[in-house]
């Protein structure tokens, strides 16, 4: 419940800072959750991409493409808080498109009762780790989308550093 | 030597519905911040927030499957996650680059 409140402070919060900070605290939540699900390689995984990479590109991204005030001088802006903001737009549109959709869900997840499956059919495997048979399965069933998924991380390396070294 | 595996312990103990409900809640608030926001960074946030949603159910999914299908697939969408934020993000840059602003609503030079 620390994901979906921190998840909602992304929504809410004007500040584009507050808005990354608490998607940190999502994506670590997230990884929590993968850890009651019993995906121990997947959340390790998860903090190492998402919190070590890909939000610190965020960042990253917040702070190259912020203008401060042109008006104001160097002086003037070094004495008040930095404060990058995002405006809001559409806002009755996103309330109707992301409520509609959680509407949409929330019947069909009901209509689906997964809890008697649960109670009769199945239940959920117990492992020690993930770790095995992750990698086996990598190296095995998976090979080819490993391959695959790796030139596809090569290209967009390229690509992006291609792209970000373009002067005009 | 006794081996502790803390894993072990909380394995299966929340119901596969809360997952699901907490993976659509999470799905519905990424839409929404991609609607709903302006900045362009702030959107790629949303769509980050989308694919874990996603990621979160083939996870809980996969708690079931012996051949751990659904973990394997959300490794390979974590992946994808992070080559889209990366080209995304030098998109963005040469967007700043050109019109001084990532303000999605006023990067309309293609409705002039």
């Amino acid at each position: 419940m620390l994901t979906l409140g921190s998840a909602v402070v992304v929504l809410l919060s004007r500040n584009v800072l507050y808005s990354a900070y608490s998607l940190l605290l999502t994506f670590v939540g997230i990884a929590a959750l993968y850890v009651l699900a019993g995906a121990d390689f997947l959340a390790v995984t998860q903090l190492m991409v998402y919190v070590g990479g890909v939000l610190v590109l965020l960042v990253f991204g917040v702070m190259l493409t912020h203008r401060g005030d042109a008006q104001k001088s160097v002086a003037q802006r070094a004495t008040e808080p930095n404060v990058v903001r995002t405006n809001h737009g559409r806002t009755l549109a996103g309330v109707l498109v992301a409520g509609g959709m959680f509407a949409l869900l929330f019947t069909v997840i009901q209509k689906a009762d997964f809890t008697r499956n649960e109670a009769t059919f199945y239940d959920p495997i117990t492992r020690v780790s993930t770790v095995p048979d992750v990698g086996i399965h990598l190296m095995t069933d998976y090979a080819l989308p490993f391959e695959v998924v790796g030139v596809l991380l090569l290209a967009a390396l390229i690509g992006a550093a291609y792209l970000s070294s373009i002067r005009n | 030597m006794p081996v502790f595996y803390p894993l072990l312990a909380v394995n299966s103990a929340i119901p596969l519905s809360y997952f699901v409900l907490a993976s659509a809640a999470l799905f519905s608030i990424g839409l929404g911040v991609v609607v709903v926001k302006r900045n362009a960074i702030v959107v790629l946030m949303g769509v980050e927030l989308m694919l874990n949603a996603a990621n979160l159910n083939l996870v809980a999914f996969s708690r079931y499957d012996p051949d751990l299908k659904g973990q394997m697939f959300g490794l390979f969408v974590i992946v994808v996650a992070a080559a889209e934020a990366v080209v995304a993000l030098a998109i963005v840059l040469l967007v700043y680059r050109r019109f001084q602003t990532v303000d999605l609503d006023e990067v309309n030079e293609m409705k002039r």
